[in-house]
């Protein structure tokens, strides 16, 4: 599917924001997950096209980092984190709840497309141990039942935008701080739902 | 007892609205800034090493010496180092949520004091939620032209750009850092020669600074070097956030100043250790420092000075807590495997040593340890960091593979007997 001409001047903003255009390779990686759901070859190549790299060279820096997904994960990524702290207060016991209900292992799509569980390493949520993001939103204080039922919200109401304080709200414990001003944004899939630039921090 | 506190003073202070610039300059917000346009770049690198300042990322470098590295070549970047990953580290989170003009102010006097034009934030992937406040931010401070063209009707133009990682803990090391940022796999450089003061972001000086290094700043400009120093230990200046986690009744972040003592923080501040359970062991700086424990190290002050004494280190301000009911070994293997998941390969005694390293512990918990694993795991760790030593020897570009060799240390030289329990007793003796 082709960038629309929206997406590409969006993209020559992002360009714009770095002395040089390679800078603009993870953002614009990200732009292409968000565009076709994973990172799709045609992601690559068209990055390799914007940044005047080669796909091999856009290719080996999206297989060195984490969240840019070569494979299609499910809608609603579930990550666990299974990091010192979360360890210490019982996350192997929501890990295996977690892939109990989604019934599929980690990192396996569940047999209706919807929900991937996978491991994490440590989210900066360990005073609010254990935690778990749904597509990089946070929800700390969990249990092996609130998730369990968290990914049975999440199949059955299929929310259109994940967001942070309506998962706390339902399923959370303990943050690790209070939360601040309540933050309206929200994630629409499996990639950070944070889109920085052109606005007036792109004049660079 | 209660401490003077200024980095979470605001958010504590207006806990619903600290990220909005109207609040934040009701409240002394960018006094600082204005200040700092009228100083030279000697006048602020002098405050700033006279105030005793320290880096907060975990390798406690001196701020303002840092500073004066800057090499001559123009351009100059500066890149905030907000890909706070290190496990037990959740203090830059907080500071980016909830008071993220106090950063940006820190941004801007950085970059009039190394003659920066173009900043950068560098933050972890999984912080989407903490970046939209950032975000917010900076938009506010665009609109009241305290960023882009000329800063407070000054001549001084700077911009500042978020850059988002994605999912890499090597990323908070300085030069895998500035290989990120210039679209490139996050492996770190070789140092020498590619000390960021000298040759960072596009082989140009780069200032690389910690989210809560530069939320100290508009404090030390405003109030001066002494005020500072009185906030906090001699040695160690300043108020310091630290993260403290596990089986501890209030886990969170603390301001404190250095010097009390780790009785004092884990009993008095953080409520001492749930259920009534008997403290086991500490992590005192993250993942990557080796474990203290009560019969040696409780009256210890918290400062450089004494932990050094002790082989450890308060690296990134990450207090982890374990009680009586933790098996050691899996604890060990938990930090391990942490290390293991996240070494970027570029090392054989990395790679292949923490996947090693991560085996045998696995083994030793699951029963089938053997004789001379225990003498085995020293071996793996003696050849990622050479001696075993405090602070570590290293045969790798940077210090992850080392950091896993600290809890294996840790375990050998405390809980020794645990550790055999566990290999003559076919598993884990906890259950």
């Amino acid at each position: 599917m082709s960038w629309s001409p929206e997406l590409l001047e969006r993209a020559e903003k992002i360009l714009g924001c770095y002395p040089q255009k390679r800078s603009a390779v993870m953002p614009l990686l990200y732009m292409a997950m968000r565009h076709d759901g994973y990172l799709t070859d045609d992601g690559v190549r068209r990055v390799a096209e914007l940044t005047e790299l080669t796909p091999i060279q856009v290719e080996s820096v999206a297989t060195f980092y984490e969240m840019f997904k070569r494979r299609p994960v499910g809608r609603y990524l579930v990550s666990v984190c299974t990091s010192i702290s979360c360890f210490l207060l019982g996350a192997d016991d929501v890990m295996s709840s977690a892939e109990t209900t989604a019934g599929a292992p980690a990192g396996e799509i569940d047999a209706e497309g919807i929900v991937t569980v996978d491991h994490i390493e440590c989210i900066g949520a360990c005073g609010g141990a254990p935690a778990v993001m749904v597509n990089y939103e946070l929800v700390e204080g969990v249990t092996p039942e609130s998730v369990a039922e968290m990914i049975a919200w999440l199949r059955e109401t299929k929310p259109e935008v994940v967001r942070a304080e309506e998962l706390q709200d339902r399923f959370g414990g303990r943050p690790s701080f209070e939360p601040g001003a309540a933050d309206q944004q929200g994630a629409v899939g499996p990639y950070p739902a944070f889109d920085p630039y052109g606005t007036a921090g792109g004049a660079s | 007892m209660t401490y003077p506190v200024h980095l979470t003073k605001r958010m504590t202070e207006h806990p619903s609205d600290s990220t909005r610039i109207d609040v934040y300059e009701t409240t002394g917000g960018y006094e600082a800034a204005r200040k700092a346009l009228g100083m030279t770049r000697d006048e602020l690198v002098e405050t700033v090493k006279a105030s005793g300042l320290i880096g907060r990322g975990g390798a406690a470098f001196s701020a303002g010496m840092k500073w004066s590295f800057l090499a001559p070549a123009r351009p100059s970047y500066l890149v905030v180092n907000g890909d706070e990953s290190e496990p037990g580290t959740f203090k830059d989170r907080q500071l980016l949520e909830r008071d993220p003009h106090q950063m940006i102010e820190g941004i801007i006097i950085t970059s009039i004091a190394n003659e920066v034009h173009d900043a950068f934030v560098y933050i972890r992937g999984e912080y989407a939620k903490p970046s939209r406040y950032v975000q917010r931010a900076i938009d506010e401070a665009y609109e009241r032209g305290y960023l882009g063209t000329g800063i407070f009707g000054t001549d001084y133009d700077l911009d500042i750009t978020i850059h988002l990682g994605a999912g890499m803990y090597i990323c908070g090391e300085e030069t895998a850092l500035i290989n990120s940022l210039e679209g490139r796999r996050g492996e770190p450089r070789l140092k020498p020669p590619y000390y960021p003061a000298a040759k960072g972001l596009y082989m140009l000086p780069t200032i690389v600074n910690n989210v809560e290094t530069v939320s100290n700043l508009a404090f030390i400009i405003n109030e001066g070097a002494d005020a500072y120093k009185a906030l906090g230990d001699p040695d160690d200046t300043g108020t310091f956030l630290f993260s403290v986690s596990g089986h501890v009744v209030n886990p969170g972040n603390y301001e404190l100043p250095r010097g009390i003592t780790w009785r004092q923080l884990i009993y008095d501040v953080a409520g001492g250790i749930r259920n009534g359970n008997e403290l086991k062991a500490w992590i005192p700086g993250g993942a990557s420092s080796p474990w203290l424990v009560p019969s040696l190290h409780l009256d210890d002050p918290i400062t450089r000075a004494a932990v050094t004494k002790a082989d450890s280190m308060l690296g990134s301000g990450a207090v982890i807590v374990m009680d009586d009911t933790t098996c050691v070994v899996q604890a060990a293997e938990r930090l391990v495997r942490f290390f293991s998941n996240e070494s970027c390969g570029q090392c054989t005694p990395c790679r292949e040593g923490t996947t090693w390293e991560d085996m045998v512990l696995r083994r030793i918990e699951e029963g089938s340890g053997r004789e001379v694993d225990a003498d085995l795991l020293l071996d793996i760790g003696d050849n990622i960091s050479p001696g075993l030593k405090w602070p570590p020897a290293q045969t790798t570009i940077c210090p992850l593979g080392p950091s896993s060799v600290a809890p294996i240390i840790s375990i050998m030289t405390y809980f020794k007997d645990e550790v055999m329990a566990h290999i003559h007793g076919g598993g884990c003796p906890l259950g």
